[in-house]
């Protein structure tokens, strides 16, 4: 039987400043059918369902190219309202939901049923009473239908995550012209058990007749419900499977594959010693976002180690974790002494550095001279770049000119392209305000370099520059450097080694030549489950 | 044209643009009145002079990431107090005036300590909660004022003997005391070269401090709390190193601004002195943010050749009321606002 | 799924009475410092409930119009004196038409309407551009708004605005004088039905209107605009993307919060009989701030039984303080510090404690995730 085309995507092409993040995708939905979306971080999940669902990001990044039908007709979603007037829902990945306002309330956020009062027949709609009871009707019957059996008058605040994302759903399912729902990773945050509630209630859903698309990295509950799978790489659609033909391999081989325009380095003679520089032991890290559970692995002086994984899986956390900057515990040892976490100040003193993932968050001082951000941990921390006030020692201060020829050097050395070392850094763009922070990691000589996601948001040209340059560390200075990326690309171009990360543990470290299929698995958590069954 | 004036706007900002063709707009109108032009120039300096360190008090608050210190009044409180201890220990002269001002600074050290500490707990409410405890703590002290056991005939009522006088006359003792520092005339009027000189010295050593290790610390835990304490820094520590300093560079101000004015004003006299050294300092380019010590001297030029020059030009213009007072609120307060403007909007 | 729930919500019911004390306690500690200062003061109860009850009559609406900001998200609307500013417009064209009592008092009302309507839209205006510090920013722009309102009095008057009458202008013809007799609609509120209860005069029209004014404000919160009010308190992100029109919703608070405020003056002054030109309106929006949260409201949470508690029990302690100053310290000048000091204080520490709130909920939602 032919079920209707409820959603149709035709050639959807979006660029986000000269990136192009979608490269011409399509996409087509049928009423009752559970289409899964897989993909890497960057592959341009998100994008597109912002894009379905009329995210103001799109619109004011200079909308989109393609063409979107729905129910057979040509669709323009240039708000979430428009979106939701058309009958799509979205299930927020970070809950969309008020704290203070009873779970019916929030079912009716923004479409509350009202009725005519004295004062609204004068002077207008929005001051008509609400009909508190209707509303309530309404979202025992949502609630209904996803069998939850709660009191639909509880404050949202304290309930926990697994009502809140089914309070999500009945919100969308509420919406009497629902015909498509999507999911964003919805199973993110939930138990298990949670889990396979979500799975069952999609299942049901479907069967009413509303069209699903459910985006998720477990590629367990991709076989479990989807009837259809595509798969996207790089912004471009590279599998469409159907739940017959699909395997979790199969899935994992598509993600990861060899991308088009790789940047190509000779992985020259590897360096064969292995002596360890650091080995870290159960180490665990409460960043939000990218929790560390369970870590152990070992760093071997002169290598370049990669750490890779999809996004939110804590691979991020890590260096963030040894670095001090989010609460960690665990032991890491280097040279065979212990370093002290939760303590920046130590962790640069054991002669580490950090390049922080969040450049402009943490990474820089956006109103300060490049100069001054060059050399400021080091001042801090090592006293470098001091001269004491008339040779009294208790006054330190700065010493301009050492700072100013060093500065000069590093822009130098580093070519970084700007009007001088007293320029602000806000003024730069991406790539070089990334060497102002490898720049100020420099002047630490640290033995250890962490570096997180080094090449993000930074245009193709200085990708490799930046990428070129840390080889160039390695292989001249020695330096031991720990790579984070979600760029499993340039991973696999520049490392000896890449560490996987999934669920806060390390699922595996493989070299950079293994097969994609293996480094799928891997991403996807499917790796450690398929080596066990082998054997 | 237009690029020129939207270069001027990009480099100055409205406000300063703005004031500037104002004050140009009232010089021209007291050269046409005939006022005193060489007298008002006068004037202005001595105003400058006087409110110039309070105006300095606004950079390492600001620096430090504490923003603008609306509770400078505490500052300015324990200057008062410092000043009435030297009344009373029946001093003159310069030594008044430096005890005066050594006296004050343990005392806003401490309360500008105090003071950080809570601030600390409320980042990114300061503005607010600043102004109302600086507001609390005026009343506090009023009561303090009728209380504390001084006992000059000078400073307390003259009826009843109990509580200090509203104002205290600074004459004969340390009245103008910087202000005629060097007796130097020009066009046969005093100028204000010893407040001029002693801010001067102030403004050296704030620049000092900024270029030393723990200037540079202070500036990067308030240009990127997280990039600090990424490098170590005690973001904590240092915002409460920029209010210690703010609060006793404030104790000093009001010690320069008294004498230069010749009196003490006690009890709700430090209310809106916080408000007037924002605005300076705003009008002179600074932001909730980031703040130099040339914003302080263009800011308090602006500010007070301002105030000076529009007092008799506008009042000859319309006798009727007290306008260049409103026109003071408007500037003043528009000032303020406007920065806000700039830095809100967390959309 | 359901029987933890349940359990949950029994253990924070026996918690129920330590709580009531700590949410409560900045108007606990005021009771007890009104009650000593009752005692110190020695005054007559009888005058001392008649003082409290004409305080009321005249600043209750003020306060009121305090609450729907709160609800909407945006903090103590220190700019209420920019409403009670266009009350006072109102008030001087009607001295200006030399129309009095009643109908003199519903023409003021009426005339008020306009302006406060745009005072409000302005107002919502540049609120809507400082997010997040709203609440200096509504404190320096009352404070610009009254360089403008006396910019517009001492200027404008006499000269581009022509006036007949020569006894509320200054000598010199220009500027509107600083104190501007309102005896023509003086107590034409109250007066028009007055009870007297035990020797307390109660004027009950006025206590009629302002429990009209408790009714509309909660009337307002439960219609869809309160909803949208209440979900913009909440979380301004979620409100918008759920497709609720965030800048219009709190143009229209602060709008109504103005039309409030300007009738709470009009309220004040007909009590008082005096327009005190340049500074009747100055304390206007910190008293009233005060008065709130003296009630126990927050930044974030404002009802109208706390409007009316903070309201008797501020203006109680403004009542005593002088007197039980000077039994006290000989001093009644002392009292008046105190009380201004306790206004301040108590704003100051609200501010405090909800900043410190903000920071624990912020923690706890990052810990969530």
């Amino acid at each position: 039987m032919e079920e209707k085309i409820v959603l149709k995507l035709s050639n959807i092409e979006k660029e986000y400043f000269g990136n192009k993040v979608l490269k011409g995708v399509n996409l087509k939905v049928r009423a009752g059918e559970i289409h899964a979306l897989v993909g890497e971080n960057g592959a341009g999940k998100s994008t597109l369902m912002n894009i379905i669902f009329g995210m103001p990001v799109i619109h004011s990044t200079g909308g989109f190219n393609g063409e979107i039908e729905f129910d057979g007709n040509k669709a323009e979603i240039k708000s979430p309202k428009d979106a939701m007037d058309l009958g799509i829902g979205m299930v927020h990945q970070e809950f969309m939901l008020l704290p203070g306002f009873t779970i019916t309330e929030n079912i009716k956020l923004n479409r509350e049923i009202t009725k005519h009062n004295a004062l609204s027949k004068i002077l207008g709609p929005s001051l008509k009473s609400l009909d508190v009871d209707a509303m309530r009707k309404d979202s025992q019957k949502a609630l209904a239908q996803l069998g939850m059996n709660v009191d639909d008058w509880l404050p949202i605040a304290g309930l926990p995550v697994g009502y809140m994302q089914f309070v999500e759903i009945a919100r969308e399912i509420d919406k009497e012209n629902m015909k498509l729902l999507v999911f964003d990773e919805p199973t993110a945050v939930l138990t298990e058990s949670e889990a396979d509630k979500l799975l069952d209630a999609m299942k049901k859903l479907a069967g009413q007749g509303i069209a699903i698309l459910f985006i998720t990295h477990r590629l367990d509950e991709v076989l479990a419900v989807a009837d259809n799978i595509t798969v996207l790489r790089d912004g471009e659609q590279v599998g469409a499977l159907t739940h017959e033909d699909a395997t979790v391999e199969k899935i994992a081989q598509l993600m990861v594959g060899r991308k088009v325009d790789r940047i190509e380095h000779e992985i020259m003679q590897q360096n064969e010693s292995d002596e360890i520089i650091m080995s870290i032991k159960n180490l665990k890290v409460d960043m939000p976002g990218e929790i560390v559970k369970d870590i152990s692995f070992e760093i071997k002086k002169g290598e370049i180690l990669g750490i890779g994984g999809l996004a939110g899986q804590g691979k991020i956390g890590i260096a963030n974790g040894v670095m001090g900057l989010y609460r960690a515990s665990g032991d890491v040892l280097m040279n065979n002494k212990t370093i002290e976490l939760n303590n920046p100040k130590k962790a640069i003193e054991n002669k580490l550095a950090f390049v922080s993932e969040d450049r402009r968050g943490v990474g820089l001082l956006l109103d300060t001279s490049i100069e001054m951000n060059i050399v400021m941990t080091s001042m801090q921390i090592q006293d470098k770049y001091l001269k004491p006030l008339l040779g009294m020692k208790f006054f330190s201060m700065q010493d301009s000119k050492g700072i100013r020829e060093w500065g000069n050097k590093m822009i130098k050395d580093l070519d970084i392209r700007c009007t001088g070392p007293t320029q602000y850094t806000r003024r730069l763009s991406g790539g070089n305000q990334q060497k102002v922070c490898i720049a100020r990691a420099l002047t630490l000589e640290p033995e250890i370099l962490f570096v997180s996601e080094p090449t993000r948001g930074i245009d193709i040209g200085a990708k490799k520059l930046v990428l070129d340059l840390l080889v160039k560390l390695n292989r001249e200075m020695g330096m031991t450097i720990v790579m984070t990326s979600s760029e499993l690309g340039e991973l696999r171009s520049i490392c000896d080694r890449i560490a996987i990360v999934y669920e806060g543990k390390i699922e595996g470290i493989l070299s950079p030549k293994a097969s994609d299929v293996d480094f799928g698995l891997m991403m996807a958590g499917e790796y450690s489950a398929r080596s066990k069954e082998v054997i | 044209m237009k690029s020129t004036w939207n270069k001027l706007i990009n480099k100055y900002g409205y406000p300063k643009v703005f004031i500037v063709i104002f004050l140009v707009i009232l010089i021209a109108t007291a050269i046409i009145q005939q006022q005193d032009i060489p007298g008002l120039f006068r004037d202005s300096l001595v105003r400058i002079g006087m409110n110039s360190v309070l105006v300095l008090a606004m950079v390492p608050s600001i620096a430090s990431g504490t923003g603008l210190n609306f509770a400078l009044s505490i500052g300015i409180i324990c200057g008062l107090l410092a000043g009435c201890i030297s009344i009373e220990m029946d001093m003159t002269g310069m030594s008044a005036f430096m005890l005066a001002v050594l006296v004050s600074i343990p005392m806003s050290a401490i309360s500008g300590y105090l003071y950080s500490k809570l601030i600390n707990k409320v980042k990114g409410d300061e503005m607010t909660i600043g102004t109302y405890m600086g507001w609390a703590i005026v009343f506090l002290m009023s009561i303090a004022w009728l209380l504390l056991p001084f006992k000059s005939p000078e400073m307390i009522w003259a009826i009843g003997g109990k509580g200090l006088r509203q104002t205290i006359s600074l004459a004969g003792r340390y009245d103008k005391i910087l202000d005629n520092f060097m007796d130097i005339k020009l066009f046969d009027m005093n100028i204000p070269v010893g407040t001029l000189i002693f801010f001067g010295i102030l403004c050296f050593l704030m620049w000092l401090f900024m270029k030393s290790k723990t200037g540079a610390a202070m500036l990067a835990a308030g240009d990127n709390p997280k990039f600090a304490e990424a490098s170590g820094i005690n973001v904590d520590k240092q915002r409460t190193v920029g209010m210690v300093i703010s609060t006793i560079l404030g104790g000093i101000g009001i010690l320069v601004y008294a004498q230069s004015y010749g009196f003490f004003q006690l009890y709700q006299g430090p209310l809106m002195m916080p408000f007037v050294a924002i605005s300076a300092i705003l009008l002179g380019g600074a932001s909730a943010k980031k703040a130099s010590i040339s914003n302080v001297i263009s800011g308090v030029i602006l500010f007070q050749m301002l105030l000076t020059i529009s007092l008799p030009t506008i009042n000859k213009l319309m006798p009727e009321g007290n306008l260049s007072e409103v026109i003071r609120i408007i500037v003043q307060n528009g000032v303020i606002l406007y920065a806000l403007t700039k830095v809100g909007g967390n959309d | 799924m359901s029987t933890q729930m349940e359990l949950k919500n029994k253990k924070e019911k026996s918690f129920n009475l330590l709580n009531i004390l700590v949410q409560n306690s900045v108007p606990i500690m005021f009771i007890i410092i009104c009650l000593a200062g009752v005692y110190a003061s020695k005054l007559n109860l009888n005058y001392v409930i008649n003082e409290l009850v004409l305080r009321l009559d005249r600043n209750l609406l003020l306060v009121l119009s305090l609450i729907i900001p709160v609800i909407a998200g945006m903090g103590l609307n220190f700019a209420l004196v920019i409403g009670a500013m266009a009350g006072q417009i109102a008030l001087v064209v009607i001295k200006l038409m030399n129309v009095g009592s009643i109908p003199g008092l519903l023409l003021s009302l009426l005339i008020a309407l306009p302006f406060a309507l745009l005072f409000g839209l302005g107002t919502g205006k540049i609120l809507n551009k400082t997010k997040g510090q709203e609440m200096i920013t509504s404190l320096i722009l009352g404070y610009f708004a009254m360089g403008l309102y006396q910019l517009v009095f001492l200027l404008f008057m006499g000269t581009i605005i022509p006036v007949n009458n020569p006894e509320i202008i200054l000598p010199g013809g220009v500027g509107l004088k600083n104190a501007v007799d309102l005896k023509f609609i003086q107590y034409s509120l109250d007066n028009i039905w007055k009870l007297n209860i035990f020797g307390i005069k109660i004027p009950m029209v006025s206590i009629l209107i302002i429990i009209f004014f408790c009714y509309f404000t909660r009337f307002i919160v439960k219609t869809k605009m309160g909803q949208d009010f209440r979900a913009l308190g909440q979380d301004i992100h979620i409100a918008k993307v759920s497709g609720i029109d965030v800048d219009k919703t709190r143009l229209i608070a602060i709008t109504i919060s103005t039309v409030m405020a300007a009738w709470g003056q009009i309220m004040f002054l007909q009590n008082i009989g005096t327009l005190q030109t340049y500074s009747s309106h100055e304390q206007v929006g910190m008293f009233a701030v005060a008065a709130i949260l003296v009630g126990g409201a927050t930044v974030t949470k404002a009802t109208i039984g706390q409007a009316i508690i903070g309201t008797v029990l501020f203006h109680l302690l403004f009542i005593v303080s002088p007197n039980a100053g000077k039994n006290l310290f000989g001093d009644a000048q002392l009292g008046e510090f105190f009380r201004a000091f306790v206004a301040y204080g108590v704003i100051a520490m609200s501010l405090v404690l909800h900043a410190f709130q903000k920071r624990a909920m912020a923690k706890q939602k990052a810990e969530q995730e």
